[in-house]
């Protein structure tokens, strides 16, 4: 009944900046595989039991906080919720590109995400400051917000980014994960700015114009964002806003 | 000794940090909020199913109002909590959907017109009325009288979380990221501030404040099974109780939730039940009409989760490679439903259980969910012992769960918290009585006190973090869980008192400078062994059963005795216990004296005072028959002046306007 477990091979590619004797390498940890394993099963059982030095992140190991993306075998991906079954034996795991490194799978997308948020203002300008906070709410139409919460959902992992080409040839280039918010505080009625605020955002190379259309980040987004067609969707109002 | 100053400093960047730090903001004082992790990865983010206020705009809301929410908690936390200030939060609760409407959450809204949903198993036409068309929607959760719960489909938390982040750095709040506080700065009266350390470069510095804000959420991680983040290990909690002065409250208080899935211990909301799943067994029968008639699968979380340890314990769980669990079935939802309302839940069913929800049931068991205990406050979040420090969120014990926590009132107390926190700690830092010389020798002993720690962990003892935890987490698991008895308390204790002595020898092997992720496992597990202390002492004096607190051996709630509060402190640094007092609820000031909660047990030992405030209330509403509902209330507990000011007022609906 029981099939014998598979013996895994994981090999992490590993870099401590802040350690004068650390040089890049390939490490590879071996372990058994267990009922139900994820990566994140697997990468705590090899600091635990292994290499207490190996570094990480994970927070909410369901998916739905984006601490954990890495290069899983060449591709972007939450590990958290990455079963090593769907995995061959040898996985290769490497630290997201694109990011400041903090150390082997470690990556500071937060500092990244702060800098996009605050370039891009990703959040609502409201016009009126002041609300009577005892008046009921202003309605909304339910299929507009349910098409908000569509884009709402991106959880700034930054594997679209890391599977960007334009990312690559330009270091200011705010990436899918910026696009999409400008997609989604544009669609937001109580979002005050008009499309030339925005294409003064994102009107340039480091922004709309820049994307090359590859769509690395629609293929890997985890969330399953509708990338593509709102990059489109901006890129052509944006165009009309530069020709006008 | 590098030291920052901020008037405020937060610790913790979940919904409650934040919103303190952003009423502080909103205030003209500088905040700097502390976070673990970038502030959106937050355990928040987590909540999926929703938050409750009283709008009333659903069918099924209808009626709803301040009166029957404050009813629904007070007995969803079995006569625990502080009844004012579930009055406070009832009241602001409405106020801080709408503030976050207006801050870009993308609320699910009411479509007007007839919509059919599930109740009771039974497929049911309902009808929403125009006027309600395009205001916020709520679904049904449990321990619930009417439709409350305000959502944004199953990724409310995280909704909420980008709003509120977003808010934050649209007021240019700075959030230290990757940093964690190792003790607070005080003088036995006063707080200052903390001690802080970087998780990149392992540097520690001084954090200096007029007012210190723990919000660091809860402590699932004592257990080996729970829905909690890995972040979630308590540490704001032992910050707190390792002052010597500062009290907890109630840490023996421990939600289990009943739909974690198995064995993953991974959430699937409570929306699931709300929206009409149920609760099969291993021959798929629906089993909780049996124990429970009038609420089903919509008792509150307590009673569900007993009644489903109940039901496997009586062999009638389902079998597994990993164990015994029970089902969860949705699949009479629908399709459609499932992948609106339940997108979260159906992506975690994928990834984690390889299952289509919409197809097949879920295997699911409770875990180990909710603190209700922590930092004892005041209603305006400060700690009676240590001036200047204050709590908010599920890191706050000021007590609106009691014994138990509704579902939906986790993420509406995390904002309603920071908002009302926030202006008291705005009032506080306005306050020129409150401005402190903050010594500079008492820092700099804080500083090197926790840098000596370091550098004996680093040392090197002979213990191994990793297995003290694993062994903490085994225990409280085992033996400090759902069903308590006095034998297994004690054996609890004595076990995880071994533990403590032994983690004072612990030894970290890693000396890579920075980070250095064994040194953080070593110190943290010092602080969660005495937390899980606190719970196991609490729960084994207790000697009574009530909410999630479940004694076999005790199997009653006892008013008479155990109407009260605990309060926990660890007083000297080579303790092996905590030192436990107690806090009487006062039965002469409640607007809803204890009786019986409409789910649950029936049977219980009256507090003497319950008869003479029953009748006292009688008089009054005898008195003031006719009058309105808020006449009526004022004269059973006023509650309003406990409000800041800018929260004062009636919450308008389509029925109660303004």
């Amino acid at each position: 009944m029981n099939a014998p477990r598979r013996a895994l091979n994981i090999s992490v590619l590993r870099f401590n900046p802040r350690d004068p004797d650390s040089t890049p390498r390939l490490q590879t940890y071996g372990l058994e595989e267990a009922d139900g394993m994820t990566l994140f099963i697997a990468l705590n059982e090899i600091r635990e039991k292994q290499d207490p030095s190996l570094q990480f992140d994970f927070v909410c190991r369901a998916g739905i906080c984006g601490s954990c993306a890495m290069l899983i075998n060449g591709k972007p991906g939450l590990a958290c919720r990455t079963l090593t079954k769907l995995l061959g034996p040898e996985i290769t795991l490497a630290p997201l590109p694109g990011f400041e490194l903090i150390a082997d799978l470690s990556v500071n997308t937060g500092k990244w995400m702060r800098a996009m948020s605050e370039r891009l203002r990703t959040w609502v300008h409201a016009t009126e400051r002041d609300l009577d906070l005892r008046r009921m709410e202003e309605p909304m139409d339910p299929d507009l917000a349910e098409r908000i919460y569509e884009l709402d959902r991106c959880i700034e992992c930054g594997c679209c980014f890391a599977a960007c080409g334009t990312a690559r040839m330009r270091p200011d280039f705010v990436g899918a994960v910026g696009l999409n918010k400008i997609a989604r505080f544009r669609l937001d009625p109580r979002d005050s700015r008009s499309d030339d605020e925005w294409y003064e955002i994102v009107g340039s190379d480091d922004g709309i114009f820049g994307c090359m259309s590859l769509l690395g980040c629609h293929d890997v987004c985890p969330k399953s964002l509708p990338l593509q067609i709102q990059i489109a969707f901006i890129r052509r109002r944006m165009a009309a806003m530069g020709l006008s | 000794m590098r030291v920052v100053h901020s008037d405020v400093l937060v610790i913790g960047g979940g919904l409650a940090g934040l919103r303190v730090a952003i009423a502080a903001r909103e205030r003209g004082f500088s905040a700097r909020v502390l976070s673990l992790v970038p502030a959106k990865r937050s355990h928040s983010a987590a909540a999926q199913g929703g938050m409750q206020a009283s709008l009333a705009n659903v069918f099924k809301g209808q009626g709803d109002n301040e009166d029957v929410h404050f009813e629904d908690t007070v007995r969803g936390s079995d006569w625990g909590a502080d009844q004012e200030v579930v009055r406070m939060f009832v009241n602001t609760a409405p106020k801080a959907v709408r503030q976050l409407a207006a801050w870009g959450v993308p609320w699910s809204r009411v479509r007007k017109g007839e919509r059919e949903v599930v109740i009771n198993g039974q497929k049911v036409k309902l009808m929403e009325r125009p006027e309600a068309h395009g205001l916020i929607g709520q679904r049904d959760f449990g321990g619930t009288k009417k439709w409350r719960t305000c959502f944004v489909s199953d990724g409310t938390g995280h909704a909420m979380l980008y709003a509120m982040g977003d808010r934050a750095i649209a007021e240019q709040i700075p959030v230290s990221e990757r940093v964690e506080a190792l003790a607070l700065i005080h003088d036995g009266s006063r707080c200052h501030g903390a001690v802080v350390r970087d998780l990149i470069t392992g540097e520690l510095c001084a954090h200096l404040a007029k007012a210190t804000c723990i919000a660091t959420g809860g402590a699932g991680r004592l257990y080996r099974v729970t829905t909690n983040a890995v972040i979630n290990e308590g540490i704001g909690h032992a910050l707190v109780m390792e002052t010597g002065v500062a009290r907890l409250g109630n840490m023996e208080a421990v939600q289990f939730h009943p739909t974690a899935i198995f064995p993953a211990g991974i959430l699937v909301t409570e929306g699931c039940r709300g929206d009409g799943g149920l609760l099969l067994d291993g021959s798929g029968h629906r089993f909780m009409p049996d124990y429970e008639p009038e609420k089903k699968e919509l008792a509150s979380r307590d009673v569900v989760s007993r009644r489903m340890e109940e039901h496997i314990r009586a062999g009638k769980g389902a079998q597994s490679r990993f164990g015994e669990h029970l089902w969860l079935d949705i699949t009479l939802l629908g399709r459609a439903h499932i992948e609106k309302n339940l997108r979260e839940v159906k992506e975690i069913c994928q990834y984690f259980l390889g299952i289509d929800p919409a197809q097949e049931w879920i295997a699911v068991r409770p875990a180990q969910h909710y603190t209700m205990g922590g930092v004892r406050t005041r209603h305006t979040g400060e700690s009676p012992w240590l001036k200047g420090l204050f709590a908010a969120g599920e890191a706050a014990c000021w007590d609106m769960h009691g014994f138990n926590r509704l579902g939906g009132n986790s993420v509406a107390e995390t904002v309603v918290a920071g908002m009302i926190v926030g202006e008291y700690i705005a009032d506080f830092c306005a306050d020129p009585g409150n401005d402190a010389t903050v010594p500079m020798n008492l820092v700099r002993e804080c500083l090197e006190r926790e840098q000596a720690k370091l550098d004996h962990l680093l040392k090197g003892g002979s213990e191994d973090a990793n297995e003290l935890r694993a062994r903490m987490q085994q225990v409280m698991t085992a033996r400090v869980g759902i069903f308590r008895t006095g034998s297994d308390l004690e054996q609890a204790v004595r076990e995880l008192e071994e533990l403590l002595v032994r983690s004072r020898n612990i030894g970290v092997r890693c000396r890579s400078p920075g980070a250095n992720p064994e040194l953080v496992t070593a110190y943290r597990t010092q602080k969660m062994i005495k937390l899980a202390l606190t719970v196991a002492c609490g729960a084994l004096a207790r000697t009574e059963s009530r909410g999630a607190h479940f004694r076999e051996d005790h199997p009653r709630r006892n008013d008479r005795d155990w109407l009260k509060r605990t309060l926990a402190v660890w007083k000297h640094d080579d303790d092996t216990l905590p030192a436990l007092e107690y806090e009487a609820l006062d039965v002469s000031r409640m607007e809803l004296p204890p009786g019986w909660r409409g789910y649950g047990a029936k049977d219980y030992v009256d507090h003497p005072e319950t008869p003479i405030r029953r009748a006292e209330i009688e008089a009054i509403r005898s008195r003031l028959a006719g009058a309105d509902r808020f006449a009526l209330q004022a004269a059973l507990m006023p509650y309003e002046h406990l409000l800041p000011p800018r929260f004062h007022g009636r919450n308008e609906r389509i029925e109660e306007k303004l």
